[in-house]
């Protein structure tokens, strides 16, 4: 039996290739020269510049984070590009026609059409592509709404008062190493910003893509939601098929400001390498969102690419009565390893998180949960509940649970669950006897299994998620 | 319909059937009883192509197909249908999108178009009163938090859309009480039209009461015994399964 199901893991990953593209990219290797230039190609201010070059400085001397639960070869920082951008996209294509008709087909092909009379109707797309973004639709529509979506190379010129507000307001240049190598390199990403009292009218979106080889990608995503208004945001991932590791590490800061709301969405399905290893993104990543008085943040990840993650989408709890929610799917196969989690800080009072974590573990990937809970001497009658599913599938696998719990407030309740399940040759037979294959049998449980997940995302996601997952566990079954 | 010709099948290298034949004609009802370990659930399973349980010698047809070459989701395709003694759960998978996908899977293979939504839940609600269970069940993960009784009547539901043309019934009647007993005879009778057959293995006669089968069979040992008609049931009602020898008895004792 778990040949079989080994067999019907064996994926296909379907958004592998390349394009080809003429691209202007850095040649490899970093140092200041790096960021002054990154800084000058996307015509930043002065500020910006001095930004980022304090962060490459303390980036210079930290050390890179061992303690995760993964095992991967040292990056080499100097063997990477830190820019590669489309040569067409150099004199700024004003509308869609004057786009790289190459550059739109590769978003076809990955089903996200950037026509928006062909696209999803309540949804607004910002696409990035390695160090810049292609074009971002509905702008003006949401522009009669007060939002502002647009990448954040121009919100930095545009918008300069807020970006320099927020900008590391969330998670500190210093706040981490990837986070720090982020701040002083990062080329492109969204900024959104939801003003007073306003519901943004549909939901943002974000598709990063890496193209070129030996480029990292390094985005930065800020969203400002401001008081009383409320924004759904979702990105999607994916590189080509390559044998050579890449990087990725994304900032991502979320204001929620009194009473606004923000949910983020991620469905990230990065390259994540071959049966053996070979290849795949590193995604290293640091997301956090703080919430004031009242303001609610929800992180659902699904997440079923890369080689290597270290990710904890995390939320500081500031204001009284502000809630966090962790919803994750973590799916690894092959050599996949991923450590992931999340962090629930609790300050203000009565402050309310909920972490529901599905892991699903297969062939000889190893998946580990990793989540901090922390009550703060002012969280009085702070609660937290915790659940952390694991789901193995074979043999070879590994799940693992490190939950850590630190309580200053005695007012406070933690509650933690953890199951650890598998797979069982039962469920499959029962699945089969009523005439499923084996493929659509695995995804079937594995889809049962995310459910409380699935239903956070926003609708045309779960569908997409749930397909992700089919596609992820398609095989070829004899 | 079905045709086994001395069929024999180990679980985990030991003998379990040695030897058993079977003819089973289109709309007939077979009982299978026997004592404990003769190999009633052992039949069931070899039949619908479980693993682990390995043939070692015998043909088995259905419908005039080899069996035995065929996996387990193509004999299902087929038309064998087994209701489990044991159903599992499947978290999180609702009844609904299971047999939804598990009906099309059948039609698909009699070359019908998939039914739409609405038609399927047309039917799977006269399925779920049908077998008197409240209509949330077509929502709820299979199987999952049902009660023993709950789980039986949700696989009769299941063999009523799926419209198999062989079920295999695996002591549906066990943990049940007379209500529940009634509710899955009922179900099954419903599907007896003259063309769909059925092997109803039991360990009791009582189902036998509500399920009229046209033979009985007494399994021992891995092999058919004695066969006869609906009366034999009763003869193993009233004085057990001692003709079978002394052995059998202290099994059952």
């Amino acid at each position: 039996m778990s040949e079989q199901i080994e067999q019907a893991l064996e994926r296909k990953y379907e958004a592998g290739f390349y394009s080809e593209i003429e691209s202007e990219t850095f040649e490899s290797g970093l140092d200041e020269s790096v960021i002054r230039r990154i800084s000058q190609m996307k015509g930043e201010p002065e500020w910006m510049l001095e930004w980022r070059l304090k962060a490459y400085r303390s980036w210079l001397e930290m050390e890179e984070p061992d303690w995760a639960h993964v095992d991967y070869p040292k990056v080499d920082y100097q063997a990477i590009s830190y820019y590669s951008a489309p040569k067409s996209m150099k004199d700024k294509p004003q509308s869609l026609d004057e786009v790289d008709p190459e550059l739109l087909r590769t978003y076809e092909k990955l089903g996200i059409p950037l026509h928006e009379q062909e696209m999803l109707a309540g949804v607004a797309v910002d696409a990035v592509f390695d160090s810049v973004s292609v074009v971002t639709t509905f702008r003006e529509k949401l522009e009669d709404a007060g939002v502002i979506f647009c990448p954040i190379s121009e919100a930095i010129k545009k918008y300069p008062d807020l970006v320099k507000k927020y900008i590391g307001s969330v998670v500190p240049r210093t706040d981490n190493y990837f986070a720090a190598l982020n701040s002083a390199v990062f080329t492109d990403g969204s900024f959104v910003y939801i003003p007073k009292g306003t519901r943004c009218p549909m939901e943002l979106s974000t598709y990063f893509r890496i193209n070129e080889m030996n480029t990292g990608q390094f985005e930065r995503t800020l969203i400002v939601a401001d008081e009383g208004s409320y924004v759904s945001y979702l990105e999607g991932c994916t590189a080509p098929q390559r044998d050579e590791n890449q990087l990725h590490a994304a900032v991502v800061e979320l204001v929620a400001l009194d009473d606004a709301q923000i949910k983020y969405s991620t469905v990230q399905n990065w390259y994540p390498g071959d049966e053996n290893g070979k290849g795949g993104i590193y995604n290293f990543v640091t997301k956090r969102g703080i919430a004031h008085t009242n303001a609610k943040i929800s992180w659902t990840q699904v997440e079923t690419g890369s080689a290597v993650t270290w990710k904890y989408p995390s939320c500081v709890l500031k204001g009284d009565n502000s809630v966090g929610e962790f919803y994750s799917v973590a799916l690894t196969r092959g050599r996949q390893q991923a450590d992931t989690g999340t962090k629930m800080i609790h300050i203000g009072k009565n402050t309310k998180s909920t972490i529901i974590s599905k892991g699903i573990s297969a062939g000889n990937s190893n998946n580990a949960y990793r989540g901090l809970v922390q009550m703060g001497p002012r969280a009085d009658g702070a609660r937290n509940f915790t659940e952390c599913d694991s789901l193995l599938i074979g043999d070879k696998c590994g799940a693992h649970t490190f939950p850590y719990i630190e309580s200053r407030n005695p007012s406070a309740i933690v509650e933690h669950e953890a199951t650890t399940s598998k797979v069982s040759d039962e469920q499959l037979f029962l699945c089969k006897q009523r005439g499923l294959d084996t493929e659509k049998s695995v995804s079937m449980i594995v889809n049962g299994f995310c459910k409380e997940v699935f239903k956070e995302l926003p609708m045309e996601f779960a569908v997409e998620a749930g397909k992700l997952l089919e596609i992820s566990l398609e095989g070829s079954v004899g | 319909m079905l045709s086994i010709k001395n069929l024999h099948a180990s679980v985990e290298e030991k003998n379990i059937i040695k030897g058993l034949n079977l003819e089973v004609k289109p709309g007939e009802v077979h009982a299978i009883m026997g004592p404990n370990g003769a190999g009633k659930s052992t039949l069931g399973y070899v039949l619908s192509g479980r693993d682990g349980y390995e043939v070692s010698e015998g043909d088995v047809s259905l419908n005039g197909k080899d069996l035995l070459e065929l996996e387990v989701e193509e004999r299902a395709r087929e038309g064998l249908f087994l209701a489990f003694q044991y159903p599992v759960e499947i978290p999180g998978v609702s009844n609904m999108e299971f047999m939804k996908e598990s009906v099309n899977a059948m039609r698909e293979q009699r070359g019908e178009e998939p039914l739409s939504a609405a038609e399927f839940l047309k039917k799977a609600k006269a399925a779920c009163k049908q077998v008197q269970l409240p209509l949330d069940f077509l929502k709820r993960g299979v199987n999952e938090g049902f009660s023993g009784g709950e789980k039986k009547r949700n696989e009769i539901m299941q063999m009523i859309l799926l419209e198999p043309s062989l079920c295999i019934l695996d002591e549906s009647d066990s943990g049940l009480d007379v209500d529940a007993l009634q509710v899955v005879a009922d179900g099954v009778n419903s599907q007896r039209d003259g063309k769909r057959s059925f092997i109803v293995v039991t360990h009791y006669q009582r189902l036998l009461d509500y399920i009229k089968p046209d033979f009985v069979h007494i399994l021992a040992d891995g092999k058919i015994v004695k066969s006869g008609d609906a009366s034999l049931a009763h003869e193993v009602e009233k004085s057990g399964y001692a003709f079978l020898g002394k052995s059998y008895e202290e099994a059952e004792a």
